[in-house]
């Protein structure tokens, strides 16, 4: 289930979310925030179920919350990976 | 957005009655099927015969809708029996337990408030993990006329009804955009198991078809609103009740 979970790893598989989601590859940077990418919290329970399903990382509902910016979500799976 | 092949919906309460027939509807629709039962393993396994009968795909599971440590496992097993995605469900399971509400004790009210709407929340938010990665979902609620329409006897009935209609617009607006639909249908008065003795003269004459509706009549329209061609319908609630509630 999980391989080994590298900041680069994850940034690859978040990026690639956002991108589903519809988002603008040419706007992700780690500063960049989910409201200026049009994230909206269903793009963020997907993309923590994503992580769950790449890196057996369970994110609720409580840490996800306070997440604003790409940054941040890479951050947090790298943390609890 | 299509739905996937091999997919399979789940039905809940689906031994007999109105999740009987909305199994075999569905399973000549071209899903695969899952029925649930509690009580009644043999009533599910005749379905099941039926369907395979007419050339359908479908499998049957014990569950107990109130057990939320039950749900996940019986989401997967679904899927993997009958090898496909779980993009579909309906969530029929209901019992009723009628008293006036001034009588109406904590146990009457629990067990229906739990089965018929507690029961459909964790169904739902189980399955939608699966449906909005597939990009694709339908959820029918059985709901019923009872709830938009006053019921003396089943206060407790007409508040998970309601409730679960309140929950199925809610719902449907969240993850529409990921092409899951989420609607529900209000049965009248139809004919099965737990309906059977309430159904007297009185009751008829009110019901502008004057006749109780057939478990056959509530599956066609579950059938179409679990189809591709209702993709833009979704977050309604569609009356099957003779004109009831109109």
């Amino acid at each position: 289930m999980s391989t080994t979970v590298t900041a680069e790893r994850v940034e690859q598989v978040v990026y690639q979310a956002l991108e589903s989601f519809g988002a603008d590859p040419s706007e992700f940077s780690r500063e960049a925030t989910f409201e200026q990418l049009d994230v909206d919290s269903l793009d963020l329970a997907e993309l923590s179920q994503i992580a769950e399903e790449e890196f057996g990382v369970p994110l609720k509902g409580d840490d996800v919350k306070g997440i604003r910016t790409v940054g941040d979500a890479i951050d947090l799976i790298v943390s609890r990976a | 957005m299509t739905r996937p092949d091999d997919a399979v919906i789940l039905v809940t309460g689906g031994s007999r009655g109105i999740g009987a027939a909305c199994a075999r509807a569905l399973a000549d629709d071209g899903w695969a099927v899952a029925l649930t039962y509690r009580t009644s393993p043999d009533g599910a396994a005749r379905t099941v015969h039926d369907i395979e009968g007419a050339g359908g795909r479908a499998t049957a599971l014990e569950l107990d809708v109130t057990d939320a440590g039950a749900i996940g496992a019986a989401v997967e097993a679904a899927g993997a029996t009958l090898g496909g995605p779980v993009v579909g469900l309906v969530n029929n399971a209901g019992v009723r337990a009628d008293d006036l509400a001034v009588s109406l004790d904590d146990d009457a009210w629990d067990v229906v408030l739990d089965t018929n709407l507690t029961a459909a929340f964790r169904l739902t938010r189980q399955a939608l993990r699966g449906m909005v990665r597939a990009r694709f979902g339908r959820i029918v609620n059985v709901a019923s006329v009872v709830g938009p329409r006053a019921n003396a006897g089943q206060a407790n009935y007409a508040a998970a009804k309601s409730g679960l209609i309140g929950f199925t617009r809610t719902a449907a607006t969240e993850v529409a955009r990921r092409g899951v639909t989420i609607n529900a249908v209000a049965p009248g008065f139809i004919t099965t198991d737990m309906t059977a003795g309430i159904l007297q003269n009185g009751a008829l004459e009110a019901i502008p078809a004057r006749r109780a509706g057939e478990p056959d009549e509530v599956a066609a329209c579950v059938r179409f609103l679990a189809s591709d061609g209702a993709g833009y319908v979704t977050g309604t609630t569609l009356f099957v009740d003779g004109g009831l509630s109109a």
